[in-house]
């Protein structure tokens, strides 16, 4: 068992890595587009809300691995696609695997983040209409910061799924983690690879876990009635 | 410190012929009110008549459907669409006036993921443009008018019901308001802590600050105010000084409404 772990635990970090790169990245990402897609879908006009509300329903209510092989072999079928500007990332597995984590990934979190500014209490924002301040800084300075303490773990538990649901990339040739425990297990078919690959996803999981524990209690320290 | 420019010759403000509806229910049906410079109005009637309503109508949180408010001589602008109703607000001239009105809620709304300091320095920070070091500066002394300044590092969950609504007060006396606004400031304090929020409002009423304040607190309205106003059903029923509206008022209701206080 341990000998396996000699022969191809770099491959396996090198994975890992990958992965981690990969979730980081339509994390942040996904976060920084989530805002105005949950601010669209909230908006009275309709075609603000209604184009939101259809890629929130597209990218939750198709399966990852569907979503993934469509941007990675259904796109490439177009000659107008292969000569775009856009193959350099269409064309490349890695980069296309982040393309499909963070479209999918900005529609959770703008549904988390919808609900969070949703929960902010009413009178805090009539206070800041009150004194006068516009829009822009209501959302800025009081909503937006306000829903996110109410969102933080709904969103940590996505970031978790989110890690999970990056295992999917090695099915359009990416080399993550689970691409290359795929990999490996083709080779001399032990399946022990797959013990070392769980062990992996959960320390990863278990970073994520502690991040936004203490994020939480940070975020949280206002609450506290104390002092 | 008076917040009111003396020069103001006219009233402080006007609210003329405001009328509200929410769906069938016609919450104000006419209500005019002008405060002069240094007045203190106390709005009083039973849950229902519109006196909360009003308030809000003041400061556009609520858009009436008809009528207008002069704050300080300038008029907010209002379109009139059809139907006859106020629509297309201009929101920068709406929020111009609101920096001028103070408003005090029941349930004290202080931003609960700001510091006491961070309440009463954000205003004038994002709406005056003042400079962080200098908002803090005046932060604290409004503090310690309150008689808060050695909780200026607490959150609004740290503080009791009265210290979160003396908070509230200094934050909008913070934006230096030509009038302050409040709406039913005591009503969710436990008994035992109206007091320290009712003796804030004296002394700023001793100032000389025009004050609108709809209450429950008969005996701040009787005591403290110029002029008291009964609301009924949406409409002025009579209106005079404290001493001759609780020593002798005329209207019937007004009586029952009084003698259901007691």
């Amino acid at each position: 068992m341990l000998d396996l772990w000699i022969r191809y635990g770099d491959r396996l970090i090198d994975g890992a890595l990958v992965t981690v790169k990969l979730v980081a990245l339509a994390c942040i990402i996904g976060l920084v587009l989530a805002i105005p897609l949950a601010l669209a879908r909230r908006s009275n006009r309709r075609w603000i809300s209604v184009p939101a509300y259809l890629y929130i329903y597209f990218f939750r209510g198709t399966p990852l691995i569907v979503q993934l092989a469509l941007l990675y072999y259904g796109l490439a079928q177009f000659e107008a696609v292969r000569e775009s500007p856009f193959w350099i990332v269409l064309g490349d597995a890695e980069y296309c695997g982040l393309l499909g984590l963070t479209l999918n990934t900005t529609a959770y979190v703008a549904e988390i983040l919808r609900g969070g500014i949703a929960a902010v209490p009413k009178g805090e924002v009539e206070a800041a209409e009150a004194c006068g301040m516009s829009r822009v800084t209501v959302y800025r300075r009081i909503v937006l910061p306000r829903a996110f303490q109410i969102a933080w773990p709904a969103y940590g538990n996505e970031v978790i799924l989110l890690l999970k649901g990056s295992a999917l990339v090695s099915t359009i040739t990416v080399y993550d983690l689970m691409g290359e425990t795929r990999s490996v297990f083709s080779r001399g078919y032990d399946d022990t690879v797959y013990l070392y690959a769980a062990a992996l996803y959960l320390i990863l999981a278990l970073a994520i876990t502690g991040t936004f524990r203490l994020g939480e209690r940070r975020m949280n320290r206002y609450l506290r009635a104390s002092a | 410190m008076a917040g009111h420019p003396a020069a103001a010759a006219g009233p402080a403000l006007i609210a003329e012929d405001i009328h509200k509806r929410f769906g069938d229910l016609a919450v104000l049906r006419g209500v005019t009110l002008s405060a002069a410079a240094g007045e203190v109005i106390a709005i009083i009637g039973s849950s229902g008549s519109g006196k909360s309503t009003f308030l809000r109508c003041i400061n556009f949180l609520e858009i009436p459907d008809r009528g207008r408010i002069v704050l300080d001589g300038e008029e907010i602008r209002v379109r009139i669409g059809r139907a006859g109703r106020l629509t297309g607000v201009d929101r920068k001239q709406i929020a111009r006036l609101r920096s001028q009105l103070g408003m005090v809620f029941q349930s004290f709304n202080l931003w609960a993921h700001m510091t006491v300091l961070q309440n009463i320095a954000e205003g004038p920070v994002q709406v005056l443009k003042r400079s962080r070091a200098e908002a803090r500066e005046e932060a604290m002394a409004l503090l310690e008018k309150v008689g808060l300044e050695s909780r200026f590092d607490s959150y609004p969950a740290q503080l009791s019901g009265g210290q979160q609504q003396r908070v509230a007060i200094a934050r909008a006396l913070a934006m230096q308001p030509k009038v302050l606004l409040f709406d039913e400031p005591t009503s969710s304090l436990d008994p035992e802590l109206v007091g320290e929020v009712l003796r804030v409002m004296q002394d700023l009423a001793q100032e000389g600050r025009t004050m609108i304040v709809v209450t429950h607190e008969m005996g701040f309205a009787r005591e403290v105010s110029d002029r008291t106003v009964f609301l009924h059903r949406g409409r002025i029923e009579e209106e005079g000084s404290p001493a001759d509206l609780f020593g002798a008022p005329k209207s019937g209701r007004l009586q029952q409404f009084l003698s259901s206080q007691m």
